[in-house]
């Protein structure tokens, strides 16, 4: 991309954001307007995806929510994200895991990295 | 001055400070230099030509460098007119994006994409036949007139042909962001044309533009 285009996006890309992969378990904490009072939405679940560069990345995340699967998209850069954690990091072979859509239990579970520690 | 010379650098998306996403494209907008200023006395309206996009001299014909060098610019490949609210400008002058403020409404002119010769569902939204059912007519634009009366095809009928490759304004683009410094314009929407293309910026009349 052209270097004048990115000057535009820069001044909204986050820097400060961890760097999550698919796999990792995340907590998404997601302002949310009601009426005029603004409340923190916190949403846990797997990263299943990430997609698109500069500000329009986005990144799926997938939780079980009363034995019902629930999916949502947020995009990385959006000012409306006020912070995110990586409750566990995951060890995975894809960087797409829609094939969790499809196990559930046991099946479903993600073994986690280990990182060597010096 | 009411309007300018740009250069399309695409698509991107940014957030408002209500958070929510819009798609904008982004403009370059060198300088421009007002190559001659036309009044109503002398030319029989008023306009100010502007011209645009850096050229070597001798690529430039006789008469262009004549006209360019009578107003004192440098040798420019574009010329195009803007309308003139008033003020004080004189050809020499250069017009920048500072002319341009985030939330004013602007309209831009271009030369949009050529389709080639399309046939009446692309180039005029037809419905088109049943794609199924046993019918055998797809995207064929049926009856194209009555019988003896009146024995010919209406003027202007709706026909296959050429498409695209036609000078297109959009109205009311609302500007986000201008950045004087890197000579940007941000505007809300899609403008005519491909990347590189060269546009025509003018304030928007119902906003107290003159183009």
């Amino acid at each position: 991309m052209d270097q004048l285009m990115r000057s535009v996006e820069s001044s909204q890309i986050k820097t400060h954001l961890p760097d999550f992969r698919p796999g990792d378990t995340v907590k998404v904490n997601f302002q949310v307007k009601e009426g005029d009072k603004v409340r923190i939405q916190v949403f846990q679940g797997v990263v299943i995806s990430r997609r698109g560069s500069g500000t329009g990345e986005t990144f799926m995340v997938r939780k079980i929510s009363g034995g019902v699967g629930v999916e949502r998209v947020f995009p990385v850069h959006s000012p409306k994200i006020d912070s995110l954690e990586i409750v566990r990091a995951g060890k995975v072979r894809r960087a797409k895991l829609f094939y969790l859509r499809e196990k559930t239990g046991k099946a479903s579970r993600i073994k986690e990295k280990r990182s060597f520690q010096s | 001055m009411s309007g300018l010379m740009a250069r399309k650098l695409g698509m991107t998306r940014v957030f408002n400070e209500d958070g929510r996403v819009i798609p904008v494209t982004v403009l370059e907008a060198a300088p421009n230099h007002v190559v001659q200023v036309k009044t109503i006395e002398h030319d029989g309206y008023a306009a100010v030509q502007v011209g645009f996009v850096p050229q070597k001299e001798s690529r430039l014909n006789k008469p262009r460098k004549g006209h360019l060098a009578k107003a004192g610019v440098p040798p420019v490949s574009r010329l195009a007119e803007v309308g003139k609210p008033g003020g004080d400008v004189k050809p020499g002058d250069t017009i920048t994006v500072s002319i341009f403020s985030p939330g004013e409404k602007v309209d831009v002119t271009g030369l949009c994409k050529g389709k080639g010769f399309q046939g009446v569902v692309k180039r005029h939204g037809f419905s088109g036949g049943d794609e199924t059912h046993g019918c055998k007519s797809h995207r064929v634009p049926g009856s194209i007139g009555q019988n003896a009366t009146p024995g010919r095809v209406w003027k202007n009928k709706k026909m296959p042909g050429q498409t695209g490759n036609t000078r297109v304004t959009v109205k009311n683009l609302e500007i986000v962001e201008v950045d004087g410094e890197k000579n940007l314009v941000v505007l809300k929407g899609a403008v005519p044309g491909s990347r590189n293309g060269y546009l025509l910026i003018r304030k928007h009349r119902k906003s107290g533009g003159n183009n």
